[in-house]
């Protein structure tokens, strides 16, 4: 497997992150922007290697923005994304498509297509016009739907599915990519608890038992607490804190990045930290933070 | 699976067996009516004779029935009518929309406006018309791709700026047939109208340059555009170009589009019913780029078949019947539509 290539960097003297190994994935000092609309200036972050990092922060706070510019779909107006130290933009497309897989947040299942061909056109980056399906594609199909549990759903078609079927068979044919970094823009969206549960344990596994590099924007602090193994923490277009669950999440960090006075406990299930949000008399005495002119931006 | 593989030294290539007997199907359907095709007029001859004639073993008349009168003709409605629904199969999967074809969003409107005004403000020649046909089909795709595009081109966006291109040109169209001199308008309304009569190996060769180059870079892009399908962002995701995709496979399809309505004039619906069927024959998803082809051509060469024989002596254009057909094809069309919540 692919994943356990060590690319060879050139560090640049001049960054702040040449003092630390570098990492496959990275954004050095980008400003994000949608035409006119900044969304973050002179923002750097690292993937770590083989970590299951969770991007988290408010509505708005830009977490989107940075999947989107670490997945190449947004150039950055300043700045640059690195990808095995080459900046991706630069590179060749299928070549990054070996490289970093996206689940997008809003994809469209054509009409008819069976799950079996949905997660065969994962392979679309490894193929070309006169190679268009060896056996290793076949192989690698199959053991993708096996390992996200559709392979017994292989002759149904998509729009027949559950939201959760739906969203494993995405998670499929992104597996079917076969790239050691896999990027998830809220994959937990509109589905309902036991298929986010679901989802994420199904990632949880896949980060485990593959050595695959994935890097997940969540809505859920706590859902993003429990399964993250490297959390990212952003607002206002900042990384705030960024680091292991049981270090980053704190009542304080908390009330700082989502302005909501909380508690955090152990959780007992995991061990992991827990954001228990503080009653409505107890936030109600104090003007709640993130309406205080100091957190706005 | 639904789908087969053939391979050989290390290439392989993927396709649905279904979706390939269709292309076959329609293939030879395509061939057999354009025999009868070349069968039927004032000189009728059976098939038999016609592909002996073809052989070269036909009696000078014969000879000259076909390959000078009937054989240009016939294969201006095979190209012209794959050109229309290969266009119209590359704007309905590029829209996500099967209203999102040529024919609907303004680029036959605007071919007609091209050909319009050279035949009525400059009275030019049937090349000059033509040649005005092809410009006015690129400007009016030029225009529209601009006012349809923020940041890329959206399905909802390029129908409903099309529809309204293609009613503004309409009314350009009847200004033009107003303004004209009566033989120019007369002219002008049977060009308007689409046509095979006449139509000659003057035609055919340009037809036949511009499809060996975008038919082959159409079907080439064909599995990108498959991709594209699924949103922007998989295609991203998955390695697409997708922009340089889209617009390589647009510039192609309205070439296509306005270099068939140069030869044949704005043949209505067949950009727009092609694909669908073709869809529902080969039961495949994706933009079944090949398929769509030939069901255009075997479409067109049906309705010349019914233009030319199925009123007796009397001959209609060919665009009457498409019309008339593709007009039925849009009414279910938009019932079943409404019926799925889709409009």
């Amino acid at each position: 497997m692919t994943a356990t290539d060590t690319p060879t960097h050139q560090d640049n003297g001049s960054t702040p992150m040449s003092e630390r190994q570098r990492q496959r994935l990275g954004a050095e000092s980008v400003t994000l922007a949608y035409e006119q609309r900044v969304i973050a200036r002179d923002l750097s972050v690292e993937i770590p290697d083989h970590s299951f990092t969770v991007i988290v922060g408010p509505n708005a706070c830009g977490k989107s923005t940075l999947l989107r510019a670490l997945s190449r779909m947004l150039k950055p107006a300043e700045g640059r994304v690195l990808l095995d130290g080459q900046s991706i933009h630069s590179m060749p497309a299928k070549k990054v498509a070996r490289t970093l897989g996206l689940l997008p947040q809003s994809s469209v299942a054509p009409d008819g297509i069976t799950v079996a061909d949905l997660v065969a056109r994962g392979r679309y980056p490894h193929q070309g016009l006169l190679r268009q399906w060896s056996p290793e594609d076949e192989r690698i199909v199959q053991e993708s739907m096996e390992s996200t549990g559709v392979a017994e759903l292989a002759d149904r078609f998509v729009d027949e599915l559950s939201g959760g079927q739906r969203q494993r068979v995405w998670i499929a044919m992104a597996l079917a990519q076969q790239t050691p970094l896999l990027l998830l823009d809220e994959p937990t969206t509109y589905l309902d608890i036991q298929h986010q549960i679901d989802v994420l344990d199904l990632c949880a596994e896949l980060h485990e038992t593959q050595g695959r590099t994935l890097v997940a924007v969540l809505h859920d602090l706590n859902h993003a607490a429990r399964y993250a193994t490297h959390l990212i923490a952003v607002r206002g277009g900042e990384v705030v804190a960024e680091g292991p669950p049981s270090e980053v999440v704190t009542a304080d960090l908390v009330e700082r990045v989502f302005g909501l006075r909380c508690q955090v406990i152990d959780d007992p299930e995991t061990g992991t930290p827990l954001v228990v949000p503080a009653g409505r008399q107890a936030r109600a005495r104090r003007p709640a933070p993130g309406r205080t002119p100091a957190l706005q931006k | 699976m639904t789908t087969k593989t053939l391979r050989g030294g290390g290439l392989s290539v993927r396709y649905a067996p279904r979706a390939a007997l269709v292309v076959l199907g329609l293939l030879l359907a395509a061939l057999a009516l354009s025999v009868v095709l070349v069968g039927s007029g004032d000189f009728p001859m059976t098939p038999a004779e016609v592909l002996d004639t073809l052989l070269g073993n036909g009696t000078p008349v014969q000879e000259f029935a076909v390959t000078e009168l009937r054989l240009p003709r016939v294969l201006v409605a095979l190209l012209v009518g794959a050109a229309l629904a290969l266009g119209g199969a590359v704007f309905q999967s590029i829209s996500r929309n099967p209203l999102g074809s040529p024919d609907v969003i303004g680029f036959g409107q605007g071919a007609s406006v091209g050909a319009l005004t050279v035949i009525v403000l400059f009275q030019g020649s049937a090349v000059a018309t033509a040649l005005g046909a092809v410009g006015g089909g690129v400007l009016t795709g030029v225009v529209i791709y601009l006012l349809a595009w923020k940041r890329g081109v959206h399905g909802y966006r390029l129908v409903l700026v099309g529809i309204g291109a293609a009613a503004m040109l309409t009314s350009v169209i009847h200004y033009l047939i107003t303004k004209a001199s009566l033989v120019d308008a007369t002219r002008a309304t049977l060009w308007m109208t689409g046509s095979l009569e006449g139509r000659d190996w003057t035609q055919f060769w340009p037809l036949l340059a511009v499809s060996c180059v975008l038919v082959p870079l159409v079907l080439g892009h064909g599995r990108a555009l498959r991709m594209l399908e699924m949103g922007d962002d998989a295609a991203y995701a998955l390695g697409v170009k997708v922009e340089r995709t889209r617009i390589v496979l647009m510039a192609s399809a309205v070439l296509l589009v306005a270099v068939a309505t140069s030869a044949a004039g704005p043949i209505v619906f067949v950009s727009l019913s092609a694909p669908q069927l073709a869809r529902r024959l080969t039961r495949a998803p994706g933009p079944n780029l090949a398929a769509s082809a030939v069901m255009g051509s075997a479409l067109l060469l049906g309705a010349d078949w019914i233009a030319t024989n199925a009123f007796g002596d009397r001959r209609l254009p060919v665009g009457v019947v498409t019309g008339v057909l593709g007009g039925c094809y849009l009414l279910w069309l938009l019932v079943s539509e409404r019926r799925a919540g889709r409009i």
